[in-house]
């Protein structure tokens, strides 16, 4: 009976989920197909919404897996952002919708889930201290330097007078916005938390062939 | 060094122990030269400079700790040691240390540093050196090592050296051999500059041990100043030559001694000894043994040795000379002293002149150059300007004679305005060539440098040392600058800013290669920048960018490669890595009027971007050819359909620059793509408008494409763009295609009907020279009907066209001519012309060095004096101009000799004329060229010989020099003009029973007979007359064998 209720509740999903984001409803149920995969043990228990959700570890090997990400923090932000009920998992629906925005969303949709994944502390901002944060690595370190760090609060800088349009000393969603649409170069403007375009495509190939 | 420095210590006095050098001119010249060439030696050999001595050159110095102030040195200890280490043991390359005995001691490792030494020294820094060779002796083994330090006798240690450079093992090749390599650069260099040094040492010795009467005279005469009874005052009582008599030569002795060098004897009275004798002789000065009583003569065996110097010679020979000589001597030395340092502000002073004057002459001379390459009216000034210049040159090369290279270079420039340049139409445009000099200009001074370069340096160390998300960040960041400015592309190529943008389009990321590439579009508009991306590899990167699936990229690359194939070699460059191929596939872009999608508009975008490139390419002829093998005629003739004017225009401008090749003008034609440009013809924008005109003024040269113009209705907007006065490219591109559009007869009826001749003549005025060429050649065109032969001369272009004829523009002039002589075919223009000195200037073009400008002038010349009232005396008042048209027979252009011919025919109908020009041996030159096998010149050629056979014997002289017999041969042409004018001059020749006899030995008579049936009556009457005249000659003949 509860494998009755999941396969409807299954199909249900799949239909909304189909309407709410840019994949075709083949394509949805394979991405779900995937994400039972991904959960171990899960195979043979019927999934409902509660008990077939994907924690943070998990995640991260997909991202890397997947989409050959390295970046440790902004992985760890992704999936954050992935996560939007902020309830520590990503379940199905996040999944779907996540990958949507991930793969095929709209410059719009894509601005702001990186904003998202930027905004470290999650307040609104982009402060001068998470931009630090962001691109501490970004750098090659000489040794010859008195501060290490001067390149990087430079950098910092740089990226302020470029993007700040409101001169407030931070960045909002709206100069971010702003900014990105001057210039689409700056989307990732912190490091790369969308995927490459040869591994969308790569992506995208694994899951159209299960269609 | 070491041979000259051990010369140098021997000529210092023995009694400093040998190892001091002396101060003297001769050595402090030598030391200068050393220090000279030590501190310019890094600047020059970079490499060699920094290699590390094998052991260090230490000297006694008297430089201060406080001398060695500043960054580059530390104190440690007692010592001073500079910060630069070399060597795997990091020794300091300079060493300034205390010795054991107090006294400090300077060590140094390399060539570069002796030379830094040496600035620091600054005004010392002759002591340095001296005490430093004194040290070293042979600085050659510190630098090199022991193996190279000099010895007598055979010294193989260069060559033995080299063997081991040959011999060393393949893997040792790297370092130690390129260590090796260096140092015998550096052990050559050494030696190349020691054996210098040791000539210009050698001859200086040389000059000065050799003495002359001139010398001996000074020596004495200077010594006397000196010379008085006051002991504590003057060095000598007396000196004096024995004798006042003096031969001719300057030498005081007879001429039984002087063959043995002696020049003079001198008597000295020092106060202190009793008077003896000098000998003067070449090798020297020395004391002889005094005067013989018994003999009234000198004992002329020396009795001492012999000095070069007297005055060294009387400081050994009188104690008393040499004392009071050291004070007179510092005295004198402090005289000379301000003597030739007054000398040396004098010389600076000239100097300084000189370079003035060189910058003026240069910076005028650029000038000049600017004004050749520009169209210009104003030749009469410009060469005025040349003559001044050419005067002005003159004076400076009196003055100096530097300036001599630069002289010949200024007249070669001079030289080079008159020759034509021959393929000005087969290579589409000539803007590659003036790219190809562009000059290297660099930033004055480093000191005051923007903010922005020093910001643009920040960024792209960013570029060079981060990972993609700073780089994105700092190509963003550079992107705000005002890359249109000169000074920040240029900021970024000096701080290598970029061969990174050029690695980053190596890597994968996208949007790396997307923000270095909207950097690169926009620099490499400057020709500098785009010579630096071709050297630095760019365009190869930027070919490959071409199949990426990113269509972004695929149009920056596309658009970068358009901006920066502006030059030949990088034209070149992109061909041969299959970018023609490449780009040519840009332009097959979907359907261009299908619904405009953003996807769709990218497509167009990368189709636009690709006709951009394939535009800069396409001025090379053999990309044109690759473009067509390629694939890109259908394709831009489907772009030319497209409504954009964005896209219109790079596809007319390739299709114009390729419409060069006869290929391609086919295809335009062919491929309907006249009935496209003839309506761009009427587009709203002035740069498509040009580039439609000049592709129809290129493609008109055939006669089916200007029919095809017509047809579609070209001629009217054509003739509308000349009202566009102030545009002059567009202006050019509009009157050369009326010129070539003109050639028809039907279109000029056309252009008659539009009133094309007024609009044109307009344009006569102010104009600059690519214009005039084409309105002057639509003028020329039109002309050939009568009718507007009268409206030219009504719209008042007659004196303007006579005017141009004083031009210097080559093409220009061969135009001019024409037109000038178009319409001297109406009697009424004759007048004018004739009133305007217009023949005369004509004829002065016959002096031209351009063939064609010569045969034009001379075509121009026969309606002139056919015209003419009163030819004849005008043609007698050109003084001159006889002989002148004459030599011209003698050209190798067989276009020059017909119209020369013609003018000749023409002048001879003039007795008085062609009695001068006989004189000037008209017929044995027209007589040479009788061999011709060129149909427009027979004709003309038998014209000049009939009309020449009125004078004098000239009938026999063209028989003598064997011009009968190849005329008859003419006869045999399928040239109906050639018969008619040959048959004219049979006729005149056969006047003469010599000439007769051999036309018919040549068979004239058969030919003849069948010309008598001709249509045409004037060869009717001209072949029967000679058959006539031979007849009569038989009958004669015939009439004296029975008589």
């Amino acid at each position: 009976m509860a494998h009755i209720t999941a396969k409807k509740y299954q199909a249900k999903l799949a239909d909304d989920l189909c309407r709410k984001t840019h994949f075709s409803k083949p394509e949805v149920e394979s991405l779900l197909r995937m994400f039972k995969k991904y959960i171990p043990g899960s195979a043979n228990q019927p999934h409902t919404h509660h008990n077939s959700r994907m924690d943070r570890t998990k995640f991260r090997d997909v991202l890397h897996n997947s989409f050959d990400m390295t970046d440790d923090m902004l992985m760890d932000r992704i999936y954050r952002a992935f996560d939007t009920d902020s309830d520590g998992f990503v379940n199905m629906e996040e999944w779907v919708q996540g990958l949507s925005v991930f793969l095929r969303g709209t410059l719009d949709q894509q601005t702001q889930f990186c904003f998202a994944v930027f905004d470290l502390n999650q307040d609104g901002f982009i402060s001068r201290d998470e931009m630090f944060q962001l691109l501490k690595n970004s750098l090659i370190k000489q040794p010859t330097e008195e501060d290490p760090d001067e390149g990087i609060k430079d950098l910092v800088e740089i990226t302020l007078k470029k993007m700040d349009l409101d001169h407030d000393g931070r960045l909002s969603y709206q100069d971010y916005m702003e900014a990105v649409k001057n210039e689409p170069l700056l989307l990732e403007a912190f490091g790369p938390c969308l995927p490459s375009s040869w591994a969308k495509i790569a992506f995208l190939a694994t899951f159209s062939e299960e269609c | 060094m070491g041979q000259t420095i051990a010369r140098a210590r021997k000529s210092a006095s023995a009694a400093d122990g040998g190892s001091k050098i002396a101060y003297n001119s001769a050595n402090e010249t030598l030391l200068n030269k050393i220090i000279n060439w030590a501190s310019t030696y890094s600047g020059a050999h970079p490499e060699e400079s920094k290699l590390m001595f094998k052991s260090p050159m230490t000297w006694p110095s008297s430089l201060k700790i406080d001398d060695f102030s500043g960054g580059a040195f530390e104190q440690r200890g007692d010592d001073m040691v500079s910060t630069e280490t070399i060597g795997t043991d990091n020794l300091p390359v300079i060493r300034f240390h205390k010795d054991s005995d107090g006294l400090y001691k300077l060590s140094v490792l390399t060539i570069a540093d002796l030379g830094q030494v040496l600035n620091i020294a600054k005004d010392r820094r002759l002591e340095e050196t001296r005490a430093c060779l004194e040290a070293n002796p042979d600085p050659l083994s510190h630098i090199a090592g022991d193996r190279f330090s000099s010895v007598s006798g055979e010294d193989l240690s260069t060559y033995r050296y080299m063997e081991e450079i040959m011999k060393s093992p393949r893997e040792q090749v790297d370092e130690e051999a390129e260590l090796k390599k260096l140092t015998l650069k550096l052990v050559m260099h050494v030696q190349k500059f020691d054996s210098d040094l040791l000539k210009e040492f050698a001859e200086a010795v040389a000059s000065a041990s050799r003495l002359t009467a001139t010398l001996v005279e000074q020596d004495v005469n200077l010594l006397k100043e000196f010379c008085g009874d006051d002991e504590d005052k003057h060095v000598l009582e007396d000196i004096a030559f024995t004798t006042e008599h003096k031969f001719q030569n300057g030498c005081r002795s007879p001429p039984w001694r002087q063959i043995n060098g002696d020049i003079s004897y001198i008597e000295v009275k020092p106060h202190d000894e009793d008077p003896f004798f000098v000998t003067a002789s070449t090798t020297g000065y020395f004391v002889n043994k005094g005067w013989i009583k018994e003999k009234n003569d000198l004992d002329y065996e020396p009795a001492s040795d012999v000095n070069a110097n007297l005055v060294e010679l009387l400081k050994m020979k009188s104690a008393k000379f040499a004392e009071l000589i050291v004070q007179q001597d510092l005295s004198m030395q402090e005289a000379s002293k301000e003597d030739t340092q007054e000398k040396d502000a004098e010389r600076e002073k000239e100097l300084e002149q000189r370079r003035r004057e060189e910058e003026q002459q240069r910076s005028k001379g650029r000038k000049d150059h600017k004004k050749h390459l520009e169209p210009t009216l104003t030749w009469i000034a410009d060469e005025k300007e040349d003559r001044r210049r050419k005067a002005h040159m003159k004076e400076e090369e009196k003055k100096s004679p530097k300036t001599k290279h630069q002289k010949a270079r200024m007249e070669s420039r001079g030289k080079s305005k008159t020759p034509y340049e021959e393929d000005s139409f087969s290579e589409s445009s000539s803007e590659s060539e003036e790219e190809e000099e562009v000059l290297e200009r660099r930033q004055e001074s480093s000191s005051d440098l923007p903010s922005d370069y020093w910001q643009i340096q920040k960024l792209v160390k960013y570029l060079k040392g981060g990972n993609q998300t700073a780089t994105i960040i700092a190509l963003c960041a550079m992107r705000d600058f005002n890359l249109s400015q000169e000074t920040i592309q240029m900021a970024i190529r000096d701080v290598g800013g970029l061969e990174v943008l050029i690695n980053l389009l190596d890597t994968e990321d996208i949007k790396c290669k997307i923000g270095s590439l909207n950097i690169l579009k926009y620099i490499s508009k400057n020709a500098q920048i785009r010579r630096a991306i071709a050297d630095l590899g760019g365009l190869q990167t930027m070919v490959k960018i071409l199949r990426d699936p990113n269509k972004e990229l695929k149009a920056l690359a596309a658009e970068t490669i358009a901006n920066v194939a502006k030059f030949r070699r990088a034209r070149r460059t992109v061909r041969q890595h299959g970018g023609i191929k490449k780009l040519v596939g840009l332009l097959d872009c979907a359907p261009l009027n299908s619904m405009s999608t953003p996807e769709h508009n990218k497509d167009v975008e990368v189709a636009k971007c690709g006709a951009m490139a394939l535009w800069s390419c396409s001025k090379s002829t053999k990309n044109k050819k690759a473009m067509r093998k390629a694939g890109a005629i259908p394709l831009l003739a489907r772009l030319l359909k497209s409504v954009h004017e964005s896209m219109l225009i790079p596809v007319v401008g390739t299709l114009q620059e390729c419409a060069s090749e006869p290929s391609y003008r086919l295809a335009i034609r062919t491929e309907g793509m006249v009935e496209d440009l003839v309506a761009n013809l009427k587009s709203e924008n002035p740069e498509l408008q040009m580039h439609c005109a000049s592709a129809i003024f290129k493609c008109a040269e055939e006669k089916e494409t200007r029919d095809l113009v017509k047809k579609y209705g070209g001629l009217h907007p054509m003739v509308n763009l000349l009202n566009n006065v102030d545009n002059k490219e567009l202006l050019a591109a509009a009157t050369g295609a009326i010129w070539k559009c003109a050639i028809s007869a039907e279109n000029v009826q056309k252009f008659q009907e539009l009133k094309a001749i007024d609009l044109l003549v307009n344009l006569l005025n102010d104009q600059p020279e690519e214009v005039l060429v084409n309105v002057v050649g639509a003028l020329g065109e039109c002309a050939k009907d009568p009718p507007n032969r009268a409206q030219i001369r009504k719209a008042g272009g007659i004196s303007p066209l006579v005017q141009l004829l004083t031009g210097t523009n080559q093409a220009l002039l061969i135009n001019v001519t024409r037109a000038v002589g178009q319409c001297a075919e109406e009697p009424d223009n004759m007048a004018i012309i004739d009133r305007l000195d217009g023949v005369r200037l004509l004829w002065s073009l016959l002096k031209n060095q351009n063939t064609e400008v010569q045969a034009s002038a001379a075509w121009a010349i026969c309606p002139c004096i056919e015209n003419a009232k009163d030819a004849g005396e005008m043609v007698r008042s050109f003084v001159g101009g006889l002989e002148l048209i004459v030599s011209l027979l003698k050209s190798e252009d067989q276009e020059v000799l017909a119209s020369v011919c013609a003018a000749i025919a023409n002048i001879a109908k003039d007795e008085e004329n062609l009695a001068v020009i006989t004189d000037h041996g008209v017929v044995p030159m027209l007589a040479k060229l009788t061999n011709t096998t060129d149909d427009r010149l027979r004709r003309h050629l038998a014209e000049a010989i009939a009309r020449c056979c009125s004078w004098g014997n000239n009938r026999v002289s063209f028989g003598n020099e064997k011009a009968v017999a190849p005329l008859v041969y003419y006869l045999k042409s399928k040239d109906k003009q050639v018969h008619r004018s040959t048959a004219r001059a049979l006729f005149q020749l056969s006047k003469d029973p010599d000439n007769c006899i051999t036309m018919h030995e040549a068979g004239v008579v058969k030919p003849l007979m069948e010309m008598v049936g001709s249509a045409d009556t004037v060869l009717q009457e001209a072949a029967a007359g000679c058959i006539s005249n031979i007849r009569r000659l038989a009958l004669a003949n015939e009439k004296a064998k029975f008589s």
